[in-house]
């Protein structure tokens, strides 16, 4: 028999703390070097929205304020190894009390919502925890904190297999076209491609984790990225929608078979507030 | 940069051009979806509104609490688009003009040109640096829709871009999603 690792689930209440209050504050490094370049191709309103973007961030850090006052729903992704055993109070209470004290102690803004009665929950909990199982005696911690904004604007099409490549390309540019100025251009654009209905969503989630500007190892899946990229870049809608030739900082896909019958593409739209703190327990 | 201060005469408004960038100082209104809500519930009843309408402006936001120290916390602009559907009827009863992010409808643009309004684009995303240019905020209407509540905000020096002017010309130089989708 395998030794458990034994990881008490207090240690993950104080990674989700330490993660979200980092979040909050500043935009990860990949998403800083990209508004810096858009910065200098642009002109304008562009120009000018950029660079009060770029110093916002500066603002945020010296002020110790949110860059943005979305502060999100909180997404949390685990990896958790299978030679794990987690101790302590349930998982999803950990996460979730890691999230309460840290949008408290941070000031964030509290943005969480009975769907119906539009009731908040006064807290920012519940968290959007999703969990995988994977090999070795590690966790890995995500956390990514999704304005709705720019989540609003996704989409999920469910495609044939016919229409294949061009489909996948044309849904990806479609959906940026219709948000418009709506999401806080330069996006980020996540796209899950194959899987189910649920997992094509997830995966274009988990694009957003990646690093703006990296592209996927297969060479097809990377080629539509910057295809997709391209043709974004292309619609003039520019920073904040004022034009220009800076749409999306970056598009990022991850791809699952799927059945024969189909080809489900889910794009997730993320404003150019990209934040997300990782760590490995 | 030109500065302006609140209120604006209609005549001032008449002078900005779509593409204006402004840095705006005085008093304003914030208001959300849920705060609309209620105050179109509030007008159809005919009962007094919880701030004055007549050449106010509404910013689209909902704060972060305030940090010590501060009057108030990251403060950037949310979609307009999804007050698309309160903008015309606050207008036409004396509103001057919004503050928020993103395109909106033809409509509200038609709305702006009827009463010599302004939209103006706040920065989306810019949170800490419209946070930081609240000088006061205090809570008038709603309290318990927390940061959807209505604050009276005197800020200054909001940078903020002429979105659509009183003439109805626009900053987003694509026709919008809704002008498209009626050809």
């Amino acid at each position: 028999m395998i030794a458990m690792r034994t990881i008490n689930t207090q240690k993950i209440e104080d990674c989700v703390y330490r993660l979200a209050l980092k979040a909050g504050l500043s935009l990860t490094e990949s998403c800083r070097d990209a508004l810096a370049m858009a910065e200098q191709a642009e002109t304008g309103a562009a120009k000018f929205a950029l660079s009060a973007l770029l110093e916002n961030e500066r603002t945020a850090q010296r002020e110790k304020m949110p860059v943005c006052q979305d502060t999100g729903l909180s997404v949390v992704l685990l990896e958790i190894g299978q030679e794990v055993f987690l101790e302590g109070k349930p998982l999803q209470e950990a996460v979730n009390e890691g999230v309460r004290r840290a949008y408290w102690d941070g000031n964030f803004r509290k943005s969480v919502c009975d769907p119906l009665t539009r009731a908040n929950t006064g807290d920012n909990t519940p968290a959007a925890l999703h969990t995988e199982i994977v090999p070795g005696d590690k966790i890995s911690l995500v956390f990514l904190p999704k304005g709705f904004g720019s989540e609003n604007m996704s989409r999920l099409s469910m495609l044939t297999p016919a229409e294949g490549r061009e489909g996948i390309v044309r849904t990806i540019v479609e959906t940026v076209k219709i948000a418009g100025s709506r999401p806080c251009p330069p996006v980020y654009v996540g796209v899950g491609i194959g899987g189910t209905f649920d997992s094509c969503a997830f995966l274009a989630k988990k694009a957003l984790t990646r690093a703006v500007g990296s592209r996927h190892a297969r060479a097809d899946v990377a080629s539509i990225e910057e295809e997709a990229l391209h043709t974004i870049n292309a619609l003039g809608i520019g920073a904040q929608g004022f034009g220009g030739t800076v749409t999306a900082l970056g598009v990022s896909c991850e791809i699952a078979p799927t059945h024969i019958a189909g080809l489900p593409v889910a794009v997730n739209i993320q404003c150019h507030c990209v934040r997300c703190e990782k760590e490995v327990l | 940069m030109k500065k302006l201060t609140l209120p604006l005469e209609r005549a001032q408004i008449e002078e900005l051009r779509a593409g204006d960038a402004v840095l705006l100082s005085g008093v304003l209104y914030t208001a959300r979806d849920c705060a609309h809500k209620r105050i179109f519930a509030l007008l159809d009843e005919g009962k007094p509104l919880p701030f004055p309408l007549k050449d106010s402006f509404i910013y689209y936001a909902g704060p972060c609490p305030a940090p010590a120290g501060k009057a108030c916390g990251s403060c950037g602009p949310t979609t307009s688009a999804r007050m698309n559907s309160f903008a015309p009827r606050l207008l036409d009863s004396g509103l001057a003009g919004m503050i928020g992010k993103g395109e909106m409808s033809a409509e509200t643009v038609e709305a702006l040109k009827r009463n010599k309004g302004v939209y103006f684009a706040a920065i989306g995303g810019a949170g800490a640096t419209y946070g930081n240019a609240v000088v006061r905020a205090e809570c008038v209407a709603f309290p318990d829709l927390l940061s959807e509540a209505v604050y009276r905000m005197e800020v200054s020096d909001f940078p903020l871009v002429v979105a659509v002017d009183a003439r109805g010309n626009s900053v987003y130089q694509r026709k919008s999603v809704y002008q498209r989708k009626e050809g």
